[in-house]
């Protein structure tokens, strides 16, 4: 990185291996398909039948891997965090760790206390 | 990496615009210096504005069952001088410092982003305006600093108060986010050749750990105060408890903020310590590395203790123990801190100077604030310290005396390099004794009225509960503390009228601010500098055999500096607009919001389509 | 690298350009705005005193749609800077002007969602769902509009041959802007519509 301080940024990229195109676009494709996935483990989990019941209690973190899954491949190929240096990726992901620490936190916080008002403890 | 002495082509050499006068080079700087000075002035003018109405509330308290001040007037001033204090004085004070001196001691020409810099400036000075402008609608903020739902619900505060509040602060956090993101930058990206960042100054890293800070802590009270903004403009039901909502989501979100926020704002007053301890003690700063590494465990660990202010709303034992931990555990490299300039400072040569001065009253008020701070920390014994005096005590010390105690020192250490002038010693002195003896009449019988049951927030209390005696001696006192003021305002004034001649180098300092002329050229370094100690200033006086030569002005031809623009102010213009139409939203409609949408906008082009410079 | 690109990319520290430093930190800053809309969702969900219900009103297979375009306008803009960086105006220009496309009816879908929405008897006053629904999708969907006239803006730039490849930079920031945007879209369209 440093070999290419001063050099404008189009020309530092085209220095790095970059992906081409085709690996953007299979991308896409495996994006779009998690989405139906998504939408697919919602519908079943909703309908009757055996598979439903299966999937009803596990839906929830299922939803949130694929979205995690999604989420990932967009930062990494999309945004380029994989090529890109480490530090834009702190940039990102410190943020994220302490944004799902405030969410996790809040949730647990007002279920503890709707509980605990309610003496379910 | 080059230095900039070749002539670029396409851009206006240094000399070309050289440092103008006028007011309109004050509105169309670019400048990082002039910034700093345009913060430091309005940030003073606005904390005098917060201590006459400290004083105005220490009167009404001076004896019981008082007049002076109706309880509607009195909730205004006590909730504007907080806000104030935080917002106003204390956070621009530190923005003050960063902006001057962050680019010279990391040895860079400028800000990242120096339109963007002056844009922060123009919005923080038009959200302090705008603040204080309610009360030329007798409408000043009324709900206290932090705010609580439902009290500030539309129908618990049906005027303009909270509005005003609400508006207000959402400007002002545009002006906090934005300089975030550039001081941020501007540390990572703009460090001088050899700078590594464990090389970085103190006052740099702790400015830079509590620009994360902003850039986490920002965004969550945004939100808080967007969701009251729409249960007071549009009918939401978000802190309604009857409809649902939970008064508590807004405390939540407002501590998650609002712990951070006390990290942002003693950080910057631990890093103005760290630099002239070891300057006035000839000395290098004890335990540099874990001076770095317990301001950023401090700051990490400030996101898991926010809800210390809620031991009182109920959370439950688990909530209360897992909060009381953190809170102690913060505790450690807080004291890790305390040991370190002790340590700093025993052992040394002592110039016993005004800046030095006003350090050791930082370390012992701070100590003292800590010390209660602790207390505070375990549920049960808050229980009773909670809403009273105590907590009115701990802050004061940790916030004034902490804080204060420390950008004054700041102050009077980096005045020469500011303005080329020594504030005097004589008057100096006299202002610390005043300042530590004014401080401390009025607030340590706070710890001794709270725990004898006095609340807070409240604008009289009867006779005979035996809150007398001490409620008078804090209105003496702070009055003596108020002069103190006038004593500091009179030194600078006095200083004005003497001539610029302060040397670049008054307290043969160890970073690179130092070692240019006081004050600075327009491009701060005539060459870029290389380091390579922590102390580089020190380290080129060893080499040199002794002081250094006084740096001579240059003309600076060939470097390239940023040009001044309007556009930062239009468009700071323009978020001020957009909010304010916001809250008028029921008389002007949203075309009044478009229109000022539109306004910002066109700032915004105007400013990205600006030839570069 | 003439001096002309010197002057306009003085070297930094870490070797990258200050605005993609700059860009990468306010992104971090916006995750923790979306991260407290979307407690206050995930807190008051099921809270409501009255309805209408997510179950009642959500349009799963419209949002879907809505979806899979602003996650195509994420490849599209990539494919626009490939071209950018590259070189090849055609490409830029094509996929610069879908991505555009994508995010306007994406917009679109929104808004025609909100007004049905109103329409079925669900505003903002009405219940806590209402109100922290349009909250959190409408600050997204604000967001989404920001994007979509930043891009139009660098668009009009690439229309008038300004967009050279020293100047990929400038689409590639706005670019990292529009992903961060198609991401939190990620998190919201599972949280709000797939969860029950």
């Amino acid at each position: 990185m440093d070999s290419h301080a001063a050099a404008p940024q189009g020309h530092e990229d085209a220095a790095h291996a970059h992906p081409g195109p085709g690996l953007y676009v299979k991308i896409g494709i495996v994006l779009f398909v998690l989405t139906g996935l998504e939408v697919a483990a919602y519908e079943i989990a909703h309908r009757p039948g055996a598979l439903g019941a299966f999937l009803k209690p596990i839906v929830v973190p299922v939803l949130l891997l694929l979205s995690a899954f999604k989420f990932a491949l967009v930062a990494m190929f999309y945004m380029h965090l994989k090529q890109d240096s480490k530090l834009l990726s702190g940039l990102f992901v410190f943020p994220l760790i302490i944004a799902t620490v405030v969410i996790v936190s809040l949730i647990a916080l007002f279920i503890y206390h709707y509980t605990y008002q309610r003496g379910m403890l | 990496m080059s230095t900039s002495a070749v002539s670029h082509p396409g851009h206006v050499p240094a000399a070309a615009h050289a440092e103008k006068t006028g007011i309109w080079s004050w509105i169309t700087t670019v400048d990082h210096k002039r910034i700093g000075v345009l913060y430091g002035a309005s940030a003073f003018l606005f904390f005098l504005i917060g201590g006459l109405e400290a004083l105005l509330l220490r009167i009404q308290l001076g004896s019981p069952e008082n007049t002076f001040l109706s309880p509607e007037l009195y909730n205004q001033l006590f909730t504007m001088h907080g806000t104030t204090m935080i917002f106003l004085g204390i956070m621009p004070l530190s923005a003050a410092f960063f902006n001057f001196f962050i680019p010279l001691m990391i040895g860079a020409r400028d800000v990242a982003f120096p339109r963007l810099n002056a844009f922060s400036f123009w919005v923080f000075l038009l959200g302090g305006l705008f603040l204080n402008s309610s009360f030329l609608f007798g409408a000043a903020p009324n709900g206290g600093w932090f705010g609580y739902a439902n009290l500030t619900s539309r129908q618990y505060s049906p005027g303009l108060n909270i509005d005003f509040w609400v508006i207000g602060l959402q400007i002002l956090g545009v002006s906090s986010l934005a300089a975030a993101v550039n001081f941020f930058t501007t540390v990572v990206n703009m460090r001088a050749k050899g700078m590594k960042l464990m090389r970085m100054p103190m006052f740099v890293w702790m400015s830079f750990i509590t620009q994360v800070l902003l850039l986490l802590a920002f965004p969550v009270i945004t939100v808080a105060l967007i969701l009251l903004m729409f249960d007071r403009l549009f009918g939401t039901m978000f802190f309604t408890a009857s409809l649902g909502g939970d008064p508590l989501l807004w405390q939540h979100l407002f501590w998650i903020f609002g712990h951070p926020e006390v990290y942002i704002l003693i950080l910057p007053a631990f890093g103005i310590v760290s630099e002239i301890l070891p300057v006035f003690s000839r000395k290098p700063l004890f335990g540099y590395a874990a001076m770095v590494f317990s301001g950023v465990f401090i700051a990490f660990l400030g996101f898991g203790v926010w809800s210390h202010h809620m031991f009182a709303t109920g959370m439950g034992p688990i909530a209360d123990t897992v909060f009381a931990l953190g809170t102690m555990l913060i505790a450690i490299p807080t004291g890790v801190k305390i040991f370190n300039w002790i340590g700093t400072l025993a052992g040394g040569s002592l110039q016993m100077k005004t800046p030095l001065y006003f350090c050791l009253g930082f370390i012992a008020m701070f100590i003292i604030g800590g010390l209660s701070g602790v207390m505070h920390a375990s549920p049960p014994a808050d229980l009773q310290q909670t809403d009273s005096y105590f907590i009115v005590a701990h802050f004061h010390y940790v916030m004034f005396g902490g804080s204060m105690f420390a950008l004054v020192a700041g102050a009077y250490y980096w005045w020469p390099k500011m303005f080329g002038r020594m504030l005097s010693e004589g008057l100096g002195k006299v202002h610390f004794w005043l300042m530590l003896i004014g401080f401390n009449l009025t607030f340590f019988p706070m710890h001794f009225l709270g725990l004898h049951g006095m609340p807070r927030r409240v604008y009289t209390y009867p006779a005979g509960l035996g809150f007398e005696t001490m409620n008078m001696i804090e209105t003496v006192g702070s009055m003596i503390l108020g002069f103190s003021f006038l004593v500091f305002i009179y030194n600078m004034i006095v200083t004005a009228r003497r001539p610029a001649d302060a040397p670049a180098d008054p307290w043969n300092g160890a970073t690179l601010e130092w070692s240019i002329p006081s004050p600075p050229q327009e491009f701060n370094f005539a060459d870029e500098p290389e380091v390579h100690s922590r102390d580089p200033l020190w380290e080129r006086k060893r080499a040199h055999g002794g002081p250094l030569p006084e740096p001579q002005r240059v003309s600076g031809a060939g470097i390239h500096l940023p040009n001044p623009s309007f556009w930062p102010i239009v468009t700071a213009l323009g978020v001020a607009s957009v909010f304010i139409s916001i809250m008028m939203v029921h008389t002007i409609g949203p075309i009044g919001i478009a229109a000022a949408v539109l306004f910002f906008f066109f700032g915004v082009f105007k400013w990205a389509f600006e030839p570069a410079g | 690298m003439t001096d002309h690109a010197h002057a306009l990319h003085p070297p930094t520290t870490t070797g990258l350009d200050n605005r993609k430093v700059a860009i990468w930190t306010f992104i971090g800053s916006e995750c923790l705005f979306f991260a407290s809309l979307i407690s206050t969702y995930l807190v008051y969900k099921g809270r409501d005193t009255r309805g209408p219900t997510p179950d009642e009103i959500l349009q799963i297979p419209l949002v879907t749609f809505g979806t899979a375009l602003l996650l195509f306008s994420s490849l599209f803009v990539v494919l626009a800077l490939n071209g950018a960086q590259s070189g090849n105006r055609k490409r830029l220009i094509l996929w610069l002007g879908m991505t555009i496309v994508c995010g306007l009816f994406f917009v679109g879908m929104q808004v025609y969602e909100f007004q049905h929405f109103v329409h079925e008897g669900l505003k903002m006053q009405t219940n806590l769902f209402g109100a922290s629904f349009y909250t959190l999708t409408g600050f997204h969907g604000t967001h989404v509009t920001i994007g979509v006239i930043w891009l139009i803006t660098v668009f009009i730039t690439a229309l008038r041959g300004k967009l050279p490849p020293e100047r990929a930079l400038n689409l590639e920031i706005a670019a990292l802007y529009w992903h961060f945007v198609d991401v939190v879209w990620i998190v919201i369209f599972p949280v709000v519509y797939l969860m029950k």
